[in-house]
């Protein structure tokens, strides 16, 4: 077991919505990843994104974890709910709200969208902080 | 590939009741499948996907296939 994959085990345990994509959540760099969060938009839910591009590795790892070949993957309480068109099809029938307000109750519309680093799982002391 | 795709599918499917590939861009890397059979019967979507993601894991693998879409239903 690696330790990229570990952190990236300990992000999806840690967020309650997180999508893998390629960019950010303010500029997504594939059109799948952006159908994707346009989808979790569509619902209200704020999500943590994190872009796989900076490191293949990223990607090959999350993919040996999560039995999942293509980016975006969006998982929910740590649970994979699916890419790109599965997630635009939960949130056109509305079963992703379903989803949504059975695996993290009421409050799932709180918080921000935003993307965070990997590397923030396990902060690294001798990171310099600005 | 579209013919190669539908093969690959057909094999995986036995039991397909509607099969349709489509070349998204007409480039010959982008499709989208569509796959109804009895097999996705009472599956979660997740486990629909890597049912098809398995079928074309070869394509997928070597790059012939740079992006899919995928739409799955079971025949209920």
């Amino acid at each position: 077991m690696s330790e990229l994959r570990d952190r990236i085990q300990e992000t999806i345990a840690r967020e309650p919505v997180i999508a893998f994509v390629k960019g950010t959540h303010e500029q997504a760099y594939c059109g799948n990843s952006e159908r994707a969060m346009q989808a979790l938009r569509a619902v209200g839910a704020p999500f943590a994104a994190v872009d796989v591009l900076p490191d293949p590795a990223i990607r090959q790892e999350l993919s040996a974890l999560s039995r999942w070949p293509t980016i975006p993957q969006i998982f929910v309480r740590g649970e994979l709910i699916g890419g790109a068109d599965i997630v635009q099809e939960l949130a056109a029938s509305g079963e992703l709200e379903t989803t949504l307000n059975s695996k993290l109750g009421e409050g799932w519309r709180e918080g921000e969208e935003r993307t965070i680093a990997l590397t923030d799982a396990t902060p690294n002391p001798f990171r310099v902080v600005g | 590939m579209t013919a190669a795709i539908e093969q690959l599918l057909r094999d995986a499917f036995p039991d397909v009741r509607e099969l349709e590939v489509t070349d998204r861009t007409g480039g010959g890397d982008h499709f989208h499948v569509t796959v109804v059979s009895p097999r996705f019967n009472s599956l979660p979507l997740v486990a629909q996907h890597r049912l098809v993601y398995d079928a074309l894991a070869a394509p997928l693998g070597d790059g012939t296939i740079h992006e899919l879409r995928i739409t799955t239903r079971g025949d209920t």
